[in-house]
């Protein structure tokens, strides 16, 4: 009996100080203020969001599998070849700004590649969030396929891991299909410094 | 201290023409002495300075401010920051109470006292040297967050379920960031906040001076910062959430002697 109340209370405290995820955003809704161009719709999450946040990023197999398969609907493929300017590339690769509120609305923005990402081997100041990219393009070749997957992970990377850390970038109006056909030929083009 | 900082520039600059090996060894000299002294004491005695000087409508100092261990008790309050404060019915971080005290004692609009929070190179900030004052003084003594009240267990959990809190333009939490082991942004190392042996060394370390930027920096920027980066809206300055993280951060990473305000990269 004395057991039996033991387990009945003692987990019950922690339990109910925890806010509810409403709870949560209600307390965002009236912390947080727009400030430049971070307005104050980026504080209600996504399903995907919820999702990932209730999950701490790791949701039952299925459940992943169905959001992967709704991101992968977001992602609009050109048509031709996905291959743009590896150089152009390297510059959106490098540069971090973008989407703060302290950046400018109308300005391009980067991609933060290097961030997180091992790219180019010339550059020594690279994150290890992502894991290395060098030489990606030169393991992988430079096919339909190739392109195709490359694309498609940097427009939205939670079509292929639903709650990856890698920004949608496409999806989310950070970068142009352009710029990331840029970037496509930063990782594929063998050409690229990525692949030397 | 600044005597000493001064000397080991000068001396670095004379090295410079000489050999490599001799340069060598200067910078190790140098981080050496950045180790032993550090610019964060000037900011704290200009917080000394501001704490004892009349402001406001009331024109009164900050010294009979109550950071939780009785009026204008400063010895260990740090360490025991952010706790339950029941005049104000929260929980409150030390820029968030020495907020408050502007706001009671001195007779300051949260407006004006919140103007310019966060300083730079060329003008810090009020708050960012009130804090190196404060913190100082709690050098030697173990980090020993207030627990006990349900409102400071109700902080703790807010801050952990903001912790995990991924949206935004980029679906970013702190986790994204600070969710592994050993990971990096560029070259930065980054902590994992959720994991006392990491959060400990972050604890007893902060606020400090920053040698990349010139300035001090203090928990409430570093909320503000990361929130930016994470492309999120602003938290506004002492609120809820803020404290709230702080609060999980500084709980998770209690128990070690408190060493700052030194210095940061």
């Amino acid at each position: 009996m004395k057991l039996l109340s033991l387990l009945l209370l003692f987990p019950l405290f922690p339990v109910l100080a925890q806010p509810t995820p409403k709870d949560v955003e209600q307390v965002m809704q009236r912390d947080f203020h727009a400030r430049g161009q971070a307005g104050m719709d980026r504080v209600v999450q996504d399903g995907l969001q919820r999702v990932c946040t209730e999950a701490h990023d790791q949701p039952p197999a299925e459940l992943a599998k169905r959001l992967e398969a709704d991101q992968m609907k977001t992602i609009a493929f050109p048509q031709g070849s996905l291959i743009g300017d590896w150089k152009s590339g390297e510059r959106i690769a490098q540069n971090g700004r973008g989407m703060q509120w302290t950046d400018a609305p109308g300005a391009a923005n980067g991609g933060s590649c290097y961030n997180c990402h091992q790219l180019s081997p010339k550059e020594i100041s690279f994150g290890t969030i992502g894991p290395s990219l060098a030489g990606f393009g030169a393991k992988r070749g430079s096919g339909p396929d190739a392109q195709r997957y490359v694309y498609g992970k940097i427009y939205n990377a939670k079509a292929y891991n639903a709650c990856s850390q890698m920004p949608r970038l496409g999806y989310s109006g950070t970068l142009t299909a352009q710029q990331i056909k840029d970037l496509v030929a930063l990782l594929l083009d063998p050409g690229s410094p990525v692949n030397q | 201290m600044n005597r000493a900082f001064a000397g080991v520039l000068l001396s670095l600059a004379f090295c410079a023409s000489a050999a490599a090996q001799d340069v060598k060894k200067e910078i190790e000299r140098y981080r050496e002495m950045v180790s032993e002294g550090s610019p964060a004491e000037l900011f704290e005695l200009e917080g000394e300075t501001l704490w004892k000087k009349a402001q406001g409508p009331q024109q009164v100092s900050l010294e009979k401010c109550d950071l939780g261990l009785g009026p204008g008790i400063l010895k260990g309050a740090y360490a025991a920051l952010p706790r339950y404060f029941k005049d104000a019915d929260r929980v409150m971080d030390l820029e968030t109470r020495l907020l408050h005290c502007m706001m009671t004692l001195q007779g300051r609009s949260r407006e004006e006292a919140t103007r310019r929070v966060f300083g730079n190179a060329d003008r810090p900030s009020e708050m960012e040297s009130l804090s190196a004052y404060v913190a100082a003084q709690s050098r030697g003594m173990k980090m020993v967050p207030g627990e006990s009240h349900p409102k400071e267990r109700a902080a703790y959990e807010l801050g952990r379920a903001l912790y995990f809190r991924r949206a935004g333009s980029w679906d970013f939490a702190c986790t994204s960031c600070h969710g592994e082991e050993g990971k990096r942004i560029r070259l930065q190392e980054l902590p994992m906040l959720i994991k006392p042996e990491n959060a400990r060394s972050v604890v007893a370390s902060w606020p400090a001076y920053r040698i990349s930027t010139s300035g001090f920096i203090t928990m409430q920027w570093r909320m503000n910062n990361c929130y930016q980066q994470m492309r999120m809206p602003e938290p506004a300055f002492g609120s809820d959430a803020t404290v709230a993280l702080i609060h999980f951060i500084t709980v998770t990473g209690k128990g070690e002697v408190y060493r700052g305000p030194g210095n940061k990269r």
